[in-house]
């Protein structure tokens, strides 16, 4: 490889048992001018405490607004081979499941135009390569999507979805985590190619409350699995955990929020009707303990990170509702929630934000959904209230207050 | 050389395609599943079918050199079958118990660290730091390595109380939305951007510059062709350095990273939490940061040691009192002035009392709005000065 660079910081990032993202960066450097010169950035950066990149106007395929993002080197003249250093990010299949031979075929590609290294995964779920030119652009394009890869979504769009392994290895999913998924990414194709939104979007589909990909935290349409009917039980299970050494009354009965969980040393007891399906007895005792009965999701919206008026939690809009394909309901539902935000949003406004400024009101009666208590945390706390005269009419002067 | 004809708008493949068999006869038909070691599980069916997975770390920065690798492991025990986790592990499926021992062996001896299931440390999730992103920090690749290493035991073999997530992001954009992780770090800008008004008014858009920022600190500067920043206002962010390289919001002397506590996202037994600010500052010390190890190790393990079986990081907090995790973590509870930002774009409190937005953009106290999620608070340069033993 033509110019090697001396890299002592970095070196040291190659010691150590944890796997080392620099000796993947060599490796990719053997081959790349991009990695090479993006190594010998790196090391200037870790010497000098800073970042030397800039984010670059717009670039992109052919009719498409997203999926590749800009970056050029501020130092191109010391590092030309980071001139251009954009990343594709590739739409992710549900459940981050491959075969060997779907990932050497994105390898072969990705070492023909770009720089061989890429991040398993982004942030956001896709798989991104990471760093290549904007001439290589079309090219990765037609070479990706001929063979049934598409690009995922950035910018002001839709956010490439993602899920939890759900139902394909879990026993506690209640929906099909990877099928809800495929199917949205599927539905919202433009929204996610062409950034015609106040902001991003992203949704996210765990299949039960433990909430393997954060739904609650990082997605602005958490779809998170729940049950209607009862845990069942299986004491000679519960037995075996006491026998080896589960101090139920401890771990399990006084941690139940909820506290309907009993136990007598022989019986476990729950009173389904209080439980919350927070799913800790059942995730600590998952041969004893499984939910049955009606399978659905509840739909929450809004979380976010801090930018710009602080972090904000997924709450609940849905409590319950059947999420069985073809999801005519879902997808309605979906279509009229990002319809409201679209409407009301400034730019750069997320949902959750839009939600706080202009109330709940005014979003669950566009999208028609009836106001319930597992929206809020509790009522207000003050008797400031805007009536409206049809409030009089259709709730107050029916008789029943 | 012609290229294949390009595609539009198929969407992803299905992910039929890539589940193993034994994952397709059994879909949605598991029973339980039992943690074998610090990275083997197995999946029984009610079939009675198995399926073991062995998890492996990642340096989540991949070669197409090592996943080849990795494909021609999972081509020998998993019949070519294989997945990632959203903490960016790697997940070999093996549905032959024959396989597993050889293949456990051979991940080892190839270098491979198996671990990460269970009451453990798993993979820290993490922004791109200085290898790729243009308003980072720090560098969240270095951190995380330095990190691990130190943590390493808890992720391979060592239990503790629950599962300990760790995440990091290089700015206060959190790409990695690290707001609600047990211990989560963030990297932070602490100085108003100094603007090069020649570049300004040559390579920037004004108006776009303007738009960029959050709490509308920027305005224009006519006299210069440029732009001018309210030091009041501005919260470090960087978002107006994304549209315009002339406002230079790296600083190597006064960028470095926070550490946030407590955070947690699933439901299990208490409501999902944000990470609540422990230590404020230290300073970028690349290669290692060693402070900023020894202080993220310091707070698991006093969470290992007092923290009752299966609290959260953030559950334990809230039980004992977050005095006591002063206490016990050592931590020296520092000035940092917290100022709410009014959003320039939360039209409600405007519409109604223009004067209030103004006025508590200068120090209105948190409580006033009653909600502390509508604020934004920013570290001042002076919580750099109270705590330089970070
Ligand atoms: C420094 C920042 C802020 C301060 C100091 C502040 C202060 C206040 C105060 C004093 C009230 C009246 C509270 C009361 O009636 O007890 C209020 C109400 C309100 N604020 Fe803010 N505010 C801030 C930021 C925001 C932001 C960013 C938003 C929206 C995104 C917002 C939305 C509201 C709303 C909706 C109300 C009315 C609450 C209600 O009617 O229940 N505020 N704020
Ligand atoms: C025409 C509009 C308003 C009038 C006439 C008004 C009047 C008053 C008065 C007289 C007080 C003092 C009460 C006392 O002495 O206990 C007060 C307090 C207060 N007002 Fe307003 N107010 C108005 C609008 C608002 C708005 C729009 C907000 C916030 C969004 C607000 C937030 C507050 C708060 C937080 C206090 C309590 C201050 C404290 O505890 O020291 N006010 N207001
Ligand atoms: S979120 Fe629930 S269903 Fe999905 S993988 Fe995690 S535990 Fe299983
Ligand atoms: S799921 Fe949660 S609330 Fe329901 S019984 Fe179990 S521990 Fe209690
Ligand atoms: S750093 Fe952020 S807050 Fe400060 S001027 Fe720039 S955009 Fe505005």
């Amino acid at each position: 490889m033509k110019k090697k660079y001396e890299t002592p910081l970095l070196d040291e990032l190659e010691k150590g048992p944890w796997p080392s993202f620099v000796t993947e960066m060599k490796k990719a450097a053997q081959k790349s001018d991009i990695a090479n010169d993006g190594l010998g950035q790196l090391e200037k950066s870790f010497r000098t405490k800073r970042g030397y990149w800039k984010h670059g106007g717009i670039v992109g395929v052919l009719g498409y607004g997203g999926g590749v993002i800009g970056r050029y080197s501020s130092l191109p003249e010391e590092f030309p081979g980071v001139a251009h250093n954009h990343t594709v990010r590739i739409n992710q299949p549900s459940g981050w499941f491959y075969t060997t031979k779907a990932l050497r075929e994105i390898c072969d590609i990705w070492d023909k135009y770009g720089s061989g290294l890429t991040n398993l995964h982004g942030s956001t779920g896709d798989l991104v390569l990471l760093g290549t030119r904007t001439e290589n652009l079309e090219a990765i394009f037609a070479e990706y999507s001929s063979r049934g890869w598409d690009l995922g979504g950035s910018g002001s769009a839709m956010r490439t979805p993602s899920c939890c392994v759900g139902p394909a290895r879990c026993e506690w999913a209640n929906i099909d985590t990877l099928d809800i998924t495929y199917t949205l990414t599927q539905e919202f194709q433009d929204e996610l190619h062409r950034p015609a939104f106040p902001y991003k979007f992203k949704i996210k589909t765990a299949g039960c409350a433990v909430d393997c990909v954060a739904a609650i935290a990082r997605a602005d349409l958490s779809i998170i699995g729940t049950w209607k009917g009862k845990i069942q039980i299986d004491q000679n299970e519960v037995q075996n955990y006491a026998k080896k050494g589960m101090n139920i009354n401890a771990e399990i009965v006084n941690m139940c929020p909820t506290q309907c969980i009993s136990y007598d040393g022989k019986t476990l007891k729950i009173d389904d009707a209080e439980c919350s399906r927070c799913m800790h007895c059942i995730a600590k005792m998952t041969k004893a303990l499984r939910p049955t009965g009606e399978k659905g999701a509840t739909i929450l919206v809004g979380s976010k990170a801090p930018i710009v008026v602080g972090s904000l939690l997924s709450w609940v809009i849905v409590p319950f509702i059947k999420a069985e394909p073809p999801y005519t309901e879902l997808k309605a539902l979906i279509h009229k929630i990002i319809e409201w935000w679209d409407e009301n949003a400034k730019p750069r406004e997320r949902i959750g934000e839009v939600i706080e400024i202009k109330g709940m009101r005014s979003f669950l009666e566009y999208i028609g959904v009836p106001p319930h208590p597992a929206q809020i945390k509790f009522p207000r706390k003050d008797p400031f209230i805007f009536f409206k005269d049809e409030d009089f009419e259709k709730v107050y002067k029916k008789g029943k207050y | 050389m012609a290229l294949p004809q390009r595609k539009t708008d198929i969407g992803p493949p299905n992910y039929e395609q890539f589940l193993p068999p034994i994952i397709k006869k059994n879909y949605g038909k598991w029973k339980y599943h039992e943690e074998l070691n610090g990275g083997t599980m197995v999946h029984v069916a009610e079939s009675g079918d198995k399926l073991w997975t062995v998890r492996v770390a990642s340096p989540r920065i991949l070669s197409t050199d090592t996943i080849r690798e990795i494909s021609d492991i999972a081509d020998k025990y998993c019949d070519g079958y294989l997945r990632f986790t959203s903490r960016n592990n790697i997940e070999f499926l093996v549905s032959n118990e024959k396989s597993l021992e050889p293949l456990q062996k051979e991940l080892k001896q190839k270098g491979y660290t198996i671990g990460g299931i269970g009451n453990r440390v798993s993979n820290i999730v993490h922004t791109q730091g200085w290898v790729h992103c243009h308003g980072a920090a720090t560098d969240a690749s270095g951190l995380v390595k330095a990190i691990m290493d130190e943590l390493f035991e808890y992720f391979t073999t060592k239990k503790l109380p629950n599962k300990v997530r760790l995440a990091v992001a290089c700015c206060v954009n959190m790409c990695g939305a690290v707001h609600c992780s047990d211990i989560a770090l963030v990297a932070l800008h602490t100085k108003v951007p100094p603007i090069d008004h020649d570049r300004a008014g040559k390579i920037c858009e004004i108006p776009t510059v303007i738009a960029s920022c959050p709490t509308r600190a920027i305005s224009p500067d006519p006299a210069r062709k440029s732009v001018k920043i309210n030091e009041e206002k501005c919260m470090y962010c960087g978002n107006c350095f994304t549209v315009c390289p002339a406002i230079e919001i790296h600083n190597p002397e006064s960028d470095g990273i926070a550490i946030m506590v407590g955070g947690k996202v699933g439901s299990l037994r208490s409501n999902p939490k944000f990470s609540k600010l422990a230590i404020p500052f230290f300073y970028n010390e690349p290669p290692r940061w060693p402070k900023v190890v020894a202080a993220v190790k310091n707070i698991l393990e006093t969470y290992a040691k007092h923290a009752r079986k299966h609290e959260r990081v953030g559950e334990w907090i809230e039980r004992i009192g977050w005095e006591k995790f002063f206490k016990l973590t050592g931590i020296e509870f520092t000035f940092v002035e917290k100022v709410l930002i009014c959003s320039p774009d939360c039209h409600s409190c405007e519409s109604r009392n223009p004067e209030l937005i103004e006025f508590t953009r200068t120090g209105f106290p948190l409580k006033a709005c009653g909600n502390d999620t509508y604020g934004y608070f920013r570290v001042f340069q002076q919580a750099v000065e109270i705590a330089p033993t970070y």
